[in-house]
């Protein structure tokens, strides 16, 4: 089945890939690897799994100052994730597309999303997000 | 004033963003200013000083975005220290570092003194001349000096993330948002010690495992911790810092009857009820203390101490423990801080007690800042809790966490040899 969500752009842009889903925060500085696209941090459920080009649903950025650095270094290397979903205002993850747009006039769209929206997604669920901040989810499940 | 949204810009904020300080000094106010809308901030705010760490070279990109501002003209308007680089600039060449990453981290260290930095290359900017003033508004980056700065100091600064540290520093302007603002320095869970015994409490690793624990079960909030016994030295209190702002995103922390925004329970939740109370034993800090740990056996590599960066007050501590004593041949002993710190340490004579033990000493980066470490080192040992956070992903090496005695001790046994007996049941 398949739904749509709002989710308020805190940068907005068009994308579309697969959800890769974590209750847990995540520091990208030493939890990223931007030549690959690797979760890094041993500690993270997520920790083996590939981002590259997926959308990344986490509740907020952990720790070090310098996620925001790693995410876009690995924007300008392509390893970035294709979106990032968040409960509430992350500046972390926003702020990477922000500088990336000034330096490389791209940008990957970050997204707030209702604690509620954000626990209806599932790990593979294919979601599809709009310039206005509209999300399609299609999901396995049957809910 | 013009209104966006519903941010009030005053008429400097709409200068700078105009390019009338120039184009690098438009750029910054611009990033700003996108960040401001995205908080919902009604306004800007001055602040009095910065610490940058954006001077952490990442790659291509954190270069690119660095030189950008320099070529653009852009110089910071309030006194800036420098946060670690990305390599020793004098010694890098006796470790593993690319000569590749040592050119670019270079560029990249040349181009934040271009912007009129301090270079004092240090994580712990609170251990320098430098370190701001209780009430003072700040903006700091590196998240270890964030939550000292806020919570032990009693300054105030957001978490400010790399990238926006020197944004904030060209414009002298930060929006009004977060920890900036009294009412969001409020305490939010409260962690009460229950029959932690005072022998616990005077050893040195308590205060990295407590914090550990804390960043884990705080998240995002501010978190109050009651119970606790004595008067913390700020070597204890950076190690406690260091560890909640790894394992969590803690800006703000309140220690009752220790840090100056907590004389009492009520004023440190000003008079708020806790959102969440969780009651801390000893059995949730033996876990915490063993989640520090990732290696087993008894396998060593390397020491690593400094991090954050070695203070005066540890070197003392660490000469005394050393003095006398060799390293054992087959581990690495490795101490980190900055140039100045380590002139301080060279003029004590604190240097040459570490040479006749066999330790070395790099400064202004750090292991997980800088590609210094051959692939063959696989297990690691420090007294942080915030390097054995970062040092299995980073490094992808194995650590064990132990007090600075154990560190001592196995560095000259050449194998982990801990002091368990407050950890085990």
């Amino acid at each position: 089945m398949a739904y749509v969500i709002k989710g308020r752009p805190l940068v907005a842009g068009c994308a579309e890939g697969e959800v890769l889903l974590s209750d847990k925060p995540l520091s990208f500085w030493g939890g990223y690897d931007a030549n690959t696209g690797e979760i890094i941090d041993r500690r993270h459920p997520l920790s083996g799994q590939f981002a590259a080009g997926r959308i990344l649903a986490l509740p907020f950025s952990r720790g070090s100052s310098t996620t925001t650095a790693v995410l876009l270094e690995s924007m300008r290397a392509g390893t970035s994730p294709a979106a990032i979903l968040t409960i509430g205002v992350d500046t972390f993850y926003a702020l990477a597309s922000i500088v990336a747009e000034e330096l490389f006039k791209e940008t990957i769209p970050v997204l707030s999303l209702t604690p509620g929206d954000f626990e209806r997604l599932e790990n593979g669920d294919t979601a599809k997000i709009s310039q206005s901040g509209e999300i399609l989810v299609s999901t396995q499940s049957e809910e | 004033m013009s209104k966006r949204d519903h941010l009030c810009l005053s008429d400097y904020d709409r200068d700078l963003l105009a390019g009338e300080s120039g184009p690098g000094a438009q750029m910054a106010m611009r990033i700003i200013v996108r960040m401001a809308e995205i908080l919902g901030a009604e306004r800007l705010i001055d602040i009095e000083a910065a610490h940058i760490d954006s001077s952490i070279y990442m790659g291509e990109a954190t270069l690119k975005f660095a030189e950008t501002l320099v070529d653009l003209g852009a110089k910071v308007a309030v006194p800036s220290t420098l946060n670690v680089s990305g390599v020793d600039e004098h010694g890098w060449r006796h470790w593993s570092v690319p000569p590749d990453w040592a050119e670019k981290a270079l560029r990249q260290m040349r181009a934040y003194e271009q912007m009129g930095c301090i270079p004092t290359w240090t994580c712990a900017p609170y251990q320098t001349e430098f370190k701001p003033k209780p009430g003072q508004q700040i903006a700091w980056g590196e998240s270890n000096a964030i939550a000292f700065a806020n919570s032990i100091i009693g300054a105030r600064t957001e978490r400010y993330p790399d990238l926006l540290d020197i944004c904030a520093a060209i414009t002298a302007r930060v929006p009004a948002a977060g920890l900036h603002l009294e009412e969001n320095r409020a305490g939010q869970v409260l962690l009460r010690l229950m029959e932690v015994p005072a022998r616990v409490q005077r050893h040195e690793s308590f205060y990295p495992v407590l914090g550990h624990l804390m960043g884990k079960v705080a998240g995002e909030k501010n978190p109050v911790v009651t119970g606790m016994e004595g008067h913390p030295e700020w070597d204890q209190l950076k190690a406690l810092a260091a560890a909640a702002a790894s394992s969590g995103t803690v800006g703000l922390f309140h220690l009752v009857g220790i840090t100056p925004e907590a004389p009492t329970l009520e004023t440190a939740f000003h008079g708020n009820v806790p959102e969440q109370e969780i009651d801390v034993t000893m059995e949730h800090l033996r876990e915490a203390w063993r989640e520090l740990s990732t290696a087993e056996g008894r396998e060593l590599d390397l020491v690593v101490l400094g991090c954050p960066h070695f203070s005066l007050a540890e070197f003392k501590r660490l000469v005394h423990l050393i003095d006398g004593k060799e390293k054992h041949k087959d581990v690495m002993f490795l101490v980190n801080s900055n140039r100045a710190m380590r002139a301080l340490a060279d003029e004590a004579g604190h240097l040459r007690s570490l040479a006749a033990f066999g330790g070395v000493m790099t400064v202004d980066t750090c292991p997980l800042a800088t590609p210094m470490l051959s692939a063959e080192i696989e297990v690691v040992m420090t007294n942080s809790a915030k390097f054995a956070y970062y040092a299995p992903g980073l490094l992808d090496e194995r650590v064990v966490f132990g007090a600075l005695e154990d560190c001592v001790m196995s560095a000259v046994e050449g194998r982990v040899m801990r002091d368990e007996s407050l950890w085990r049941t």
